[in-house]
């Protein structure tokens, strides 16, 4: 017996050598950039250089200390700016929720006039990019009504530029959102609306009160993709460089830009690299389950 | 909108509805049937409205200002009003401006390389990571953690590494037993390029692996049982099984990263700003340099609007294609 089971799970676990090999490979090159950025925002910059040449670059060995992090408190105002990411990321993705499920409900489940062309409004959308329309969209902002409060009076204010405001509304409705909500709630069972109605609630409670429990999935998918993949949140860059020049308004991505000088402190670059990547990894790491989810029904619609 | 009845003789919405049984039930019901569907149309609309809105102001609506603006010669701060120029700004963009040119060509290169290498290294690690092994979420883990990162980070992270006395020179260094002779890649033309899109595929591939995943999962392992009882080879089950059960994913990662690859911009931004020689230049780069920076609006809609139909006539000739292999 044991020597006819031998050969065979010998070979399987040659066949699984095979398939390590490569994988680990893989792992070490999806890895060692990451490895690398934070073993060394805990090294000086003379010991990154002299660790260069050796796999001491991915060990945390040598003099270690925080004084990288602490250099960059005193460039940056951290909190300052992880506060805005965070205020902006949250205002957009809830907004988003709100507005876009809605609007999705309303074109899946609702007959009204123009749901036709809203719908074909949407899917044209879907495939505009918003690099195309950034420059114009600048434009228009830095010249919108908004009112404001001095003290307790209204004040007819003119441009967004320099606001939070300017880093959340024209975010808040997304083509693609509205699709996934769309297809979603489509699939949900005919005669939900009518059996609410008999109870006799109009249609504001049965979508609060029926709809959205049974759709948490997709409320957390689209939660996530926005926060991943949209401009505007965890990751705004371009769009919060070019209209706000205020540093108690900028988000943490823009950060970046205190540490482009001529001779690079990149110790420095490092840490606070790392500080504003250890947030989103660590969020990873726990909801990783629905991060995997998200991405992969996002994909699953044609 | 005409309302077909008076608003006043409709109930409020829900209330009274079956209340008391009616006398003469069918003109009741058309009643009810009636107010249900006009409490429906104002509600399909109010639910509608906030997104509606939001959509024509901050999405349809620069886009056909951008179209309009195309057409003039329109500054981001100018005393003067815009002048309607007609296709002076494409005439421009097509036969003067050799910085579009070289950009136009460098989008086309970095999407053709970026296209197939990424979506076929994301099948391949979809492959492996749907294999029934231990760990197995670990590498998806690992190799997902990129996608996490914000280009922003990775763009800095890489530009460090690819100095000519970075990391990624002394590995090759390490590897050759110092035969390598390094270099700035990012400073050379002939490598800037090549080494964004390395980092690239670095960044984004674990996306795509997560989309293939998706789509291996789809497929019933009854089919592969029936494939297996045939005597054939794992290539072979993979070839005539796999890859065409496949096709609606792979139509969606094939347009998804031809619009990012396109769209190529942060990398360069912060790597390279375009250099050496232009050799990294890319269209939204131009869009923003023409039209932000140097404040010529109506150039940089311009260019936006071939932008946007490159990209839209790659998605349509991509539908048609994948298509049409049915």
């Amino acid at each position: 017996m044991a020597a006819t089971f031998k050969p065979l799970s010998r070979r399987r676990s040659s066949g699984r050598l095979w398939t390590y090999v490569p994988m680990s490979v893989l792992a070490v090159f999806f890895l060692f950039p990451i490895v690398f950025m934070l073993v060394a925002s805990l090294k000086s910059d003379h010991q990154i250089f002299a660790d260069m040449d050796s796999l001491r670059a991915f060990l945390p060995v040598g003099e270690l200390s925080f004084a990288n992090y602490a250099a960059v408190f005193d460039r940056v105002p951290f909190w300052r700016f992880l506060g805005n990411t965070l205020f902006v990321t949250f205002m957009v993705t809830a907004f988003g929720l709100i507005v876009n499920s809605m609007c999705g409900y309303a074109l899946a489940r609702m007959r009204w006039k123009g749901r036709g062309l809203v719908f074909g409004l949407v899917i044209a959308t879907l495939i505009l990019p918003f690099d195309t329309t950034i420059v114009p969209l600048v434009y228009l902002v830095a010249n919108l009504p908004w009112i404001g409060f001095d003290g307790l009076t209204p004040v007819l204010e003119t441009g967004w530029l320099n606001t939070y405001r300017v880093q959340i509304i024209p975010f808040i409705v997304n083509a693609f959102s509205i699709f996934l909500f769309a297809q979603y709630f489509k699939s949900l069972p005919k005669g939900l609306e009518e059996a609410a109605a008999i109870d006799g609630a109009g249609w504001l409670r049965t979508y609060w009160r029926i709809i959205v429990p049974l759709s948490k999935p997709v409320f957390a998918t689209v939660a996530i993709l926005t926060v991943v993949t949209s401009p505007a949140t965890w990751n705004a860059y371009l769009w919060p460089l070019m209209t706000v020049q205020s540093e108690e308004l900028r988000p943490v991505m823009v950060g970046v830009q205190y540490f482009f000088q001529l001779d690079t402190a990149w110790g420095e670059v490092m840490a606070y690299i790392s500080m504003i990547t250890l947030p989103m990894v660590i969020v990873f790491l726990v909801f990783q389950r629905a991060f995997i989810q998200s991405i992969a029904s996002a994909g699953m619609k044609d | 909108m005409p309302i077909p009845v008076s608003s006043r003789s409709a109930p409020p919405a829900g209330a009274g509805r079956p209340a008391a049984a009616p006398a003469r039930p069918a003109p009741a019901a058309a009643r009810r049937r009636r107010s249900h569907s006009r409490t429906e149309q104002r509600a399909g609309a109010a639910f509608a409205a906030p997104g509606v809105v939001l959509l024509l102001v901050f999405v349809i609506g620069p886009a056909v200002v951008s179209l309009v603006l195309a057409f003039t010669n329109a500054r981001l701060v100018s005393p003067t009003p815009p002048e309607f120029i007609g296709l002076d700004n494409f005439e421009r963009a097509f036969t003067e401006d050799a910085a579009f040119h070289r950009s136009l060509l460098n989008t086309f290169v970095f999407a053709a390389v970026v296209v197939p290498l990424q979506g076929g290294l994301g099948l391949v690690l979809a492959l492996l990571v749907n294999q029934r092994l231990a760990g197995r979420n670990i590498f998806r883990t690992v190799y997902f953690l990129p996608v996490i990162t914000s280009m922003v980070v990775v763009s800095l992270l890489w530009r460090f590494l690819y100095q000519e006395d970075g990391l990624v020179n002394s590995g090759l260094s390490m590897i050759t037993g110092g035969a390598w002779a390094g270099q700035a890649w990012l400073a050379n033309p002939s490598t800037a390029m090549g080494a964004i899109v390395v980092m690239s595929v670095w960044q984004g591939v674990g996306f795509h692996m997560i989309i293939w995943l998706a789509g291996l999962q789809t497929i019933p392992e009854e089919v592969y049982e029936a494939g297996a009882l045939d005597g054939t080879t794992p290539w072979q089950r993979f070839r005539h099984l796999t890859l065409p059960l496949l096709k609606p994913t792979f139509v969606f990662v094939l347009i998804t990263i031809t619009i990012a690859a396109m769209s190529l911009f942060v990398q360069v931004n912060i790597m390279t700003g375009g250099g050496p020689v232009g050799s990294t230049s890319t269209l939204v780069l131009q869009i923003v340099q023409k039209g932000f920076q140097q404040q010529q609006m109506g150039y940089g809609a311009a260019l936006s609007l071939v932008f946007f139909c490159v990209v839209l006539a790659l998605a349509l000739v991509q539908r048609r294609l994948t298509r049409d292999r049915d």
